[in-house]
């Protein structure tokens, strides 16, 4: 449970209040909260926990952690849907 | 298990393996605090790689294995309620409680939802505003930032249908109370990668020094773990204790400020029970008083429930270095990832589940896997 994984931030925006940004895991993308490392722009790589980035890190090292968790059948969080906002319509999840 | 030639990086490992073989003088006992740590070296054999002498022992870092069993039952009694959407991660579910999981309460009709991430539960609020949407928030320093922002974001918007239920452990303390022990074994830590990702380091300095013991924070890859253990070892040959960082490429001693912040201003440290272990003094955090009418425990007036964990069960001494999962007469007999007794079985990260999932019950081939690990370090 507290293993982050590394993604590619895809694009930032604000909401909710909150700095965001969608972060592609191998095939899939997610939304995640930006507020814990606010210099983050799109193309930097960063380790999400929870919908939360915690750290950049670099390419290279982004690819090696995401092999590792793979391999150790970690990744399985990515599997949860993503919940939508209210009143919001399609499918904001898996690309 | 793997033999050191299958590895992505096998060069560098067996050197890393050599160096340990070459400095090391006598036996030594080095508990990996992470679950994630452990889970990675039973599966990759990473200790079956280290020479004789050197011996990993498997520390309490699993969040799902030392939530205790009287707040598993709170979180099963708030989730029955009907005006309840019962929200967590989904390592939880499965997690026995005195009376069946959080998956049995959904097939009763129990709303109980399985998030990616503790803010998904604001948008479950604001989409329900007729129910009391209530997070399960375990976890150690990694998962707390996310849970601290759940409340902020959920206090700054008004949304007042949410709430959490917190069971959350600090590392350090853990490590505390398991040196302070008379019965502790271990000589040295392969710190936690991630939680130092937030934390930093600097709250384990004044441990080593005090405890006289050396702490190296490491990554949870094979590499890492070789790695680490490998610095751990040289501290303790050239008698040094210092807290050193082999994950330098994520972590810095400071760690995430803008997160410590948050948490700082959402939580405050409080005592907290450890399944298997018992109450450890200033361990956890608690919601401070001015997010009170976000704490579910305050909301949902559970009545503390009486528990009592299997006699048999030694997961309190295996979470404390003291046992190995084999010690213990029920470990793949009676107690198993589908029946589990106690806390190490509860979870992939706990030590005795990633034992039995990686067929460390059959000890028996041990020699066996041993032998052919070390013919694959000269290969």
């Amino acid at each position: 449970m507290c293993l982050a994984i590394p993604g590619r931030v895809t694009e930032t925006f604000a909401k909710g209040g909150m700095r965001m940004g969608r972060v592609q895991f191998g095939g899939v993308t997610r939304e995640a909260c930006l507020e814990y490392v606010p210099e983050t722009q799109p193309g930097d790589y960063v380790l999400v926990h929870v919908g939360f980035a915690i750290s950049r890190v670099n390419e290279e090292e982004a690819r090696r952690t995401y092999q590792a968790l793979l391999e150790l059948d970690q990744l399985t969080e990515l599997d949860v849907p993503e919940v939508l906002e209210p009143g919001a319509s399609g499918h904001g999840g898996s690309a | 298990m793997k033999y050191l030639d299958e590895y992505r990086d096998g060069k560098i490992a067996s050197r890393i393996v050599e160096e340990i073989r070459r400095i090391q003088t006598r036996p030594w006992v080095i508990m990996e605090v992470c679950g994630g740590q452990t889970h990675s070296i039973v599966k990759n054999g990473v200790d079956y790689l280290l020479p004789r002498g050197i011996e990993l022992v498997h520390g309490p870092g699993c969040p799902v294995c030392v939530t205790p069993l009287e707040m598993i039952d709170k979180a099963h009694a708030i989730a029955r309620r009907p005006d309840v959407i019962f929200c967590s991660f989904g390592d939880m579910l499965r997690v026995p409680g005195s009376e069946g999981d959080l998956f049995t309460i959904k097939s009763e009709g129990g709303d109980v939802r399985i998030v990616y991430s503790p803010l998904d539960c604001l948008k479950i609020a604001r989409a329900n505003p007729d129910k009391k949407v209530v997070f399960f928030a375990v976890g150690f320093e990694t998962t707390a930032p996310a849970n601290a922002m759940l409340v902020s974001r959920a206090k700054q918007d008004g949304v007042h249908n949410v709430s959490i239920l917190v069971s959350h452990v600090l590392v350090p303390p853990s490590i505390a109370a398991i040196l302070q022990s008379p019965q502790n074994r271990v000589q040295g830590f392969l710190g936690p990668g991630h939680v130092c990702a937030i934390m930093g380091y600097r709250e384990y300095e004044p441990m080593s020094a005090r405890f006289k013991v050396p702490i190296v924070i490491t990554g949870f890859e094979p590499l890492d773990i070789l790695q680490g253990t490998l610095m751990v070892v040289r501290q303790l040959e050239e008698g040094r204790a210092e807290v050193e960082n082999e994950y330098s490429r994520i972590l810095d001693r400071e760690g995430n400020r803008p997160a410590q912040k948050l948490v700082a201003s959402v939580f405050e440290i409080a005592d907290r029970k450890w399944r298997g272990v018992g109450s450890i003094p200033k361990s956890g955090y608690k919601l401070r008083w001015e997010y009170r009418d976000y704490d579910a425990e305050k909301i949902f007036s559970v009545k503390e429930i009486d528990t009592r964990e299997p006699e048999i069960c030694i997961s309190g001494r295996i979470l404390r270095g003291i046992k190995k999962p084999h010690d213990c007469p029920a470990f793949g007999t009676i107690c198993t990832p589908q029946h589990p007794l106690g806390a190490t079985m509860v979870s992939a990260e706990g030590a005795c589940a990633a034992y039995y999932a990686y067929g460390r019950h059959l000890e028996s081939k041990r020699e066996e896997l041993e032998a052919m690990a070390s013919l694959g370090g000269a290969a």
